[in-house]
């Protein structure tokens, strides 16, 4: 789970990590008070949405007076901002937070994450702060210091340490950087999470360190024990059919293409999207029902299938395991009857009880077309999508 | 032969008083998987579909000898549990739940370092030796005895493509699912090994998607000489990045963990990677 920028800075504040002082609004004339009350001589006013590369998109701007930030702010709120994480729709500018500002003397990056190869948590420093982290490791990979967390015991002081020196801060200031190094390895720990960076860490003209920007990526396995969290999500920051499938228990994702997916087990899933786009047609979306789906939540995701104006034709790929094949086909006929069959559907069942539900379609006399194979199926959803055009 | 479990395999059930646990304890003993007993704390002493229930894996392992245990426990305690079978002495836990918390497995997976308890999972759908011993949620019948090793991350795509080799006469030594999560206990490399000594095994088939590093490391592994065919399939081409596509793992970072990338280095290390995930089983069965 994603989580805004000014709740990242709570949650790392809330350890203890220096952060600037600031604001979340949603108006520009609440943008104007902002500025008046934290009297800074200068802000910045930072879109809160959930993406990285705000600033190349305009969602960043300075002000050095009240007047100043209610016109950033003005310029910045309601607008569509598109950066490489958005895809081409973008998202609107709700929030934003307005901080005050800083001359900065030099910018570090710290981030924890968690390395699938070995299983273990890794620390990520550089001196070269302020950039995205991916680029200065393809291209400069000895700017980038990695080191591997213990899992029992934590990050030591020592580890740290040896960080902070590699990272060439003044001596006066190594302590003062371990700690706050310390600090979010506790962040990391007690919220959860999959990630956490602060890119930049600053240190400013007043020789302190400020964490200038947070991202944090909560683990959503773990929100169970989190509620406090949970109740960070933002709907405004998802699809509207994403959000409404993500409630009903499915996990569903956009895409650009035509042709509706509904597949059980999200491997089989991708597969199913990917021969697709080999016979020569656009997937339109991922969406697994899961295997304990039932009647209800198989009607759902037709209805979320069919929400998408995009999606001219219907593959539905299922191979019974927990999900049986019959309560898969009730599941669509009950669909199908209530909504109409106005959008063409290629079923392919495969495994526990396949006849039984094949019969419950068939029988239906409504017109599902029925496959026998997975590429059957999707060259008969292709095929459709073309003749109908 | 096979890998991992056999006809002598005697399992143990955790959370077998559950409707997953009950229910697939059920098709596994029709199978003809050896489960010896149960477990659920505070429900110990009854019997449930004719299984002793005891309330710790100890106890149960003591009266029935188990080397193996199954888990269908709910993810907050899931952790818990597998750290519990390992510390009464089993040799395989297979840790079907999906939704642990990863913290969680990275902590697990430290703790069995160097206990001789192997993981399968979790979030998986377990492991079979077709015809000899079924562990986890697989339908059993798509499966046949053969020579062809397959693991996977995934679920539902492992019946596909185990069900495609089936139907073009290709059956199974053993199918593993190593799980969809981020941090999982057997990896692909470490089901290679094993492969690689067995002598009923004659090919192998890797089915991957995108996330992490597991397909490049098996590539690796492979390119210093494994001396059996491997094949693959990677799902994801389509995934757009950063996103979850449904499985915990399955997120492409960045630009790392693509199924480009994947392909790629498979490719580059002779394995025979199959494109179209409806030809996995007559792709196989052409090069056999």
């Amino acid at each position: 789970m994603r989580i805004h920028e000014y709740q990242a800075k709570e949650m790392l504040s809330r350890t203890g990590i220096p952060v600037p002082r600031g604001m979340v609004v949603s108006t520009p004339e609440e943008a104007r008070d902002a500025f008046e009350q934290l009297g800074a001589s200068m802000a910045v006013l930072k879109a809160q949405v959930h993406t990285g590369g705000r600033g190349k998109a305009g969602g960043i701007k300075t002000a050095y007076s009240e007047e100043e930030a209610f016109q950033a702010a003005s310029e910045i709120l309601g607008r569509r901002l598109v950066t490489p994480q958005t895809g081409p729709d973008g998202l609107t500018v709700r929030k934003v937070l307005v901080e005050e500002a800083f001359a900065v003397e030099k910018e570090y990056y710290l981030g924890i994450t968690i390395d699938r190869g070995s299983g273990m948590p890794v620390f990520i420093a550089s001196a070269s702060g302020g950039m995205d982290i991916e680029e200065v490791a393809a291209g400069s990979p000895e700017k980038i210091i990695r080191e591997p967390i213990e899992p029992v015991f934590g990050l030591q002081p020592y580890q740290a340490r040896k960080m902070a020196y590699a990272l060439g801060v003044d001596r006066g200031k190594v302590n003062e950087l371990v700690d706050i190094m310390l600090k979010l390895h506790v962040a990391f720990l007690v919220s959860d999470l999959d990630m956490v960076e602060i890119n930049p860490l600053v240190l400013v003209e007043a020789d302190d360190f400020i964490a200038l920007d947070a991202k944090v990526v909560v683990d959503d396995n773990g929100l169970f024990r989190h509620d406090d969290i949970r109740k960070l999500a933002d709907p405004a920051e998802m699809d509207p059919l994403e959000y409404r499938a993500k409630r009903e228990g499915l996990s569903y994702i956009k895409m650009k293409g035509t042709i509706g997916c509904m597949v059980n087990g999200a491997g089989l899933a991708m597969a199913t999207m990917d021969m697709v786009k080999g016979i020569g047609a656009e997937p339109a979306n991922f969406l697994d029902v899961g295997g304990g789906a039932d009647e209800g939540r198989i009607k759902s995701a037709v209805e979320i299938l069919l929400s998408d104006p995009q999606v001219e034709g219907v593959l539905v790929n299922i191979f019974g395991g927990i999900l049986r094949c019959d309560v898969l086909a009730e599941g669509l006929v009950a669909a199908a009857k209530e909504l109409g069959m106005k959008t063409p559907m290629v079923v392919r069942l495969e495994g526990t009880n396949k006849d039984e539900g094949t019969r419950i379609l068939t029988e239906s006399g409504l017109s599902f077309a029925v496959a026998h194979s997975m590429r059957e199926a999707g060259e008969m959803a292709v095929h459709m999508i073309r003749s109908d055009a | 032969m096979s890998i991992l479990v056999n006809k002598e395999t005697r399992v143990i059930v955790q959370g077998v008083t559950g409707h997953e646990g009950g229910f697939h304890a059920k098709q596994m003993m029709e199978y003809g998987t050896k489960v010896v007993a149960g477990v659920t704390p505070g429900k110990g002493g009854r019997d449930h579909l004719g299984l002793p229930v005891f309330d710790t894996v100890e106890q149960a392992v003591a009266d029935s000898g188990a080397d193996t245990s199954v888990i269908f426990v709910p993810a907050p305690y899931a952790a818990d549990a597998i750290l519990e079978a390992a510390d009464a002495g089993v040799k395989l836990v297979v840790c079907i739940t999906e939704g642990i918390p990863v913290h969680d497995m990275i902590i697990v997976k430290r703790a069995l370092e160097g206990t001789g308890c192997a993981l399968i999972g979790p979030n998986c759908p377990g492991a079979i030796s077709p015809g000899e011993c079924k562990i986890g949620i697989m339908p059993g019948y798509i499966h046949k005895k053969g020579g062809v090793g397959v693991i996977s991350r995934s679920g539902t795509l492992t019946y596909e493509a185990v069900f495609q080799l089936t139907q073009a006469g290709l059956g199974q030594s053993t199918c593993i699912g190593i799980g969809g999560d981020p941090v999982t206990g057997l990896s692909f490399v470490d089901c290679l090994k094993l492969f690689a000594v067995d002598g009923e095994t004659e090919a192998v088939l890797i089915i991957g998607e995108i996330g992490g590093t597991a397909e490049e490391q098996a590539a690796e592994y492979v390119k210093a000489g494994f001396g059996k065919p491997v094949f693959a399939y990677v799902a994801g081409l389509t995934a757009p990045p950063g996103r979850r596509m449904g499985h915990a793992g399955a997120i492409i970072s960045g630009t790392s963990g693509t199924a480009t990338s994947k392909i790629e280095a498979l490719e580059s290390a002779g394995i025979t990677v199959i494109k179209d995930p409806s030809g996995i089983g007559a792709a196989v069965a052409e090069k056999l």
